[in-house]
């Protein structure tokens, strides 16, 4: 009875917290001081399309640098606490079989998820999308290799070294930034070439490859970590 | 539109805390987290909306007109990464999930007691 | 008329997460809340944010319910 009481008060507090900011919500008729400066100067400055990609990889480069970071670690601690010793594996684990058509069609369709993410990344500059959600749609392709075949280990060399090398070649361009360009991370080392082709807008293109390939190889890892951790007896 | 949106928003992080707070479960808190993430999500982004106005991405909208046709790009910078770390964070919980149901053997919450006194 | 998509999808999406917090069957739960996930990127999608919704359809709807499932049927092995 008591603790439905203090879960009441909790709610009642936060309630009161956020109805002041509700109430002072009055919707927007133009854009924020900032934002404004993004929209009038952004396609000068950084020669990207898509504002969103702008702000991510050059405006607030350095948070996204943070982001993969925090990712990694999620990552790095999720294959530390779910590893498992050697003896305490199932040697044949009786899996399902699965279905004829998702494996047929995990054959045929998998390539075309990994190339539709690469697109997404690749053109990130350009159209809704980015590394980002480019990175997560690799993963997808993973899930549907790890759910099409549950005995398929995702090889660790290879996500250690699509992870690792991307995530110095971003360090890398940045620090190239502040020696041919106004600062870290500064897309201008390239020229920003024309407005809406897909070689424009400096390096932003290739720092964000690499952040889905970054991206992309955590999050597989991590299915891949807690699909594995279904061999272990109990 | 965006009082819709906001008005959903601040609901479903009531309804996530309410889930946090009250279920026995340990799952079900992890799936309230979840729900509270989404929730401060659609919040974020409907800050950033300015009435009829498009997304931010200047292939069809001439760039020196952007400041009057485009929507606040930043919250969407800023929800962009925040749902992906919000994939990491809930993964953590569930492997935590995960450990804690190894040492008791229960997913009620109220068989974790060993710092209580 | 996208208000009145936009208050079908927010209804919709309060009842998932009902649905998603006070059903016993966790599965059933666990489903609700990509739903939950679904329903949020259409409503990103409205609010002219498609970066957003892209990545919430793939993430949180994708992904986090997968990962779900996996924990439950490790549980659900265990218990057996």
């Amino acid at each position: 009875m008591i603790k439905k009481l203090i879960i009441i008060g909790i709610m009642a507090g936060v309630v009161l917290i956020f109805f002041d900011l509700f109430n002072a919500f009055t919707g927007n008729e133009v854009l924020s001081k900032t934002a404004d400066y993004y929209a009038r100067n952004g396609a000068k400055e950084v020669g990207a399309s898509n504002l969103v990609t702008s702000i991510v990889v050059t405006y607030r480069g350095f948070d996204t640098l943070g982001e993969v970071t925090i990712l990694f670690l999620t990552a790095a601690i999720i294959s530390f606490v779910l590893k498992i010793r050697e003896e305490d594996i199932i040697p044949n684990r009786q899996v399902r079989i699965t279905s004829e058509i998702l494996d047929s069609a995990a054959q045929v369709i998998v390539p075309v998820i990994f190339m539709v993410g690469i697109y997404i990344f690749v053109n990130g500059h350009l159209t809704p999308g980015g590394g980002f959600p480019g990175g997560a749609v690799i993963a997808s392709g993973v899930l549907l290799m790890i759910m099409a075949n549950p005995k398929f280990g995702i090889s660790h060399t290879v996500i250690s070294w699509v992870e690792s090398i991307s995530g110095v070649a971003f360090v890398i361009l940045g620090v190239l930034g502040i020696l041919f360009a106004g600062g870290f991370l500064d897309n201008r080392v390239l020229g920003l070439g024309d407005f809406g082709k897909l070689f424009s807008a400096g390096i932003i293109p290739i720092i964000y490859s690499f952040i889905g390939l970054k991206v992309g190889a955590e999050l597989s890892n991590i299915l891949g970590t807690i699909s594995h951790a279904q061999n272990e007896k109990n | 539109m965006e009082y819709i949106a906001i008005s959903t928003g601040f609901a479903l992080m009531l309804l996530g805390l309410w889930g946090i707070l009250s279920q026995k479960n340990l799952i079900k808190i992890v799936l309230g987290f979840t729900i509270f993430d989404t929730g401060i999500n659609i919040v974020m982004v409907s800050i950033g909306y300015v009435r009829g106005k498009a997304a931010p991405i200047l292939d069809v909208i001439n760039p020196s007109e952007a400041v009057n046709e485009i929507v606040d790009p930043i919250p969407q910078a800023l929800v962009l990464t925040a749902i992906v770390i919000g994939l990491g964070v809930s993964a953590l919980m569930l492997v935590y999930v995960l450990k804690l149901h190894r040492e008791k053997n229960s997913l009620d919450i109220n068989s974790f007691k060993d710092l209580k006194w | 008329m996208f208000v009145v998509i936009a208050i079908i999808i927010g209804v919709a999406s309060l009842i998932g997460g009902y649905i998603a917090i006070h059903h016993e069957d966790l599965s059933v739960a666990i489903i609700a809340s990509g739903l939950v996930s679904l329903f949020a990127s259409i409503l990103f999608l409205l609010l002219a944010a498609p970066d957003v919704a892209m990545t919430e359809a793939a993430i949180g709807s994708g992904l986090t319910t997968l990962i779900f499932f996996y924990v439950l049927n490790k549980i659900r092995q265990r218990n057996d």
